[in-house]
């Protein structure tokens, strides 16, 4: 039912008809979906920069050797789906509130989605590969 | 304060920042000499200043996201909360990434 065919008399307070619609037209989706992948993030950090830490400025061995044992190696893959999902969702507010042209818009929007999963498949790809030991 | 554009503008470094996660990762998977070309710039003075920048940028996003956590608890409205999660975002994430970057000068591979 679209906004016209609402009875002027409505029982539905304005409130009510827009509540759950964001600039997307969407519902809470994503916003359920940017807190979850937040405290997702906000848990995997530290872990996450303890790997980071301990290979910062080591050779490529000692990396490739670290980054492909099992613990650590899940450890970025849930940080890599955490963020780019997390990073995605975040960019496609920003568009939202700053591109009003539509088309312009929804090309911006599947732009963004490349971007996100082409970091995020590159990063899972590298990950696997160095668990694989190919 | 009005720091929810720090937020937004962090967000959007870290977003483009992934792409140096990713060739780091890619990079570790390739070789040596492709990750030399990583060293390399990580241990340059700009791939240094970026890499530490992206930490706190990253360190900012989290703890001001915490503070959004908190406001979606319904918690940290009055005048002075709002000051007191602001101020302890601005100044938490500067200690964090100061604290990040002794910790990996002391156990990381760098002297």
């Amino acid at each position: 039912m679209s906004a016209s065919d609402t009875p002027k008399r409505s029982m539905r307070t304005p409130l009510g008809r827009v509540r759950n619609l964001g600039a997307a037209h969407s519902g809470t989706g994503d916003f359920w979906r940017q807190r979850m992948t937040g405290v997702a993030m906000v848990l995997i950090m530290i872990p996450a920069i303890a790997v980071i830490m301990m290979l910062f400025g080591r050779n490529q061995a000692f990396a490739a050797q670290t980054l492909g044992s099992l613990p650590i190696a899940i450890i970025m893959l849930f940080f890599i789906v955490a963020s780019t999902w997390h990073m995605k969702i975040g960019m496609q507010v920003v568009i939202e509130d700053y591109v009003h042209n539509e088309k312009l818009k929804l090309a911006v929007i599947m732009l963004n989605n490349f971007f996100s999963i082409a970091v995020a498949l590159a990063s899972i790809y590298a990950i696997l590969k160095l668990s694989s030991g190919v | 304060m009005a720091l929810s554009i720090v937020h937004r503008a962090t967000g959007i470094a870290l977003y483009v920042g992934t792409l140096l996660l990713a060739w780091w990762l890619i990079a570790a998977a390739s070789g040596p000499a492709a990750y030399g070309y990583v060293l390399a710039f990580t241990g340059s003075i700009l791939g240094r200043l970026i890499v530490f920048g992206y930490t706190w940028a990253l360190m900012h996003h989290m703890l001001s996201g915490i503070r959004h956590f908190v406001w979606d608890l319904g918690y940290g409205f009055k005048a002075n909360e709002r000051e007191a999660l602001t101020w302890g975002a601005l100044i938490g994430g500067i200690v964090l990434t100061v604290l990040i970057w002794i910790i990996a000068y002391a156990i990381g591979g760098v002297r």
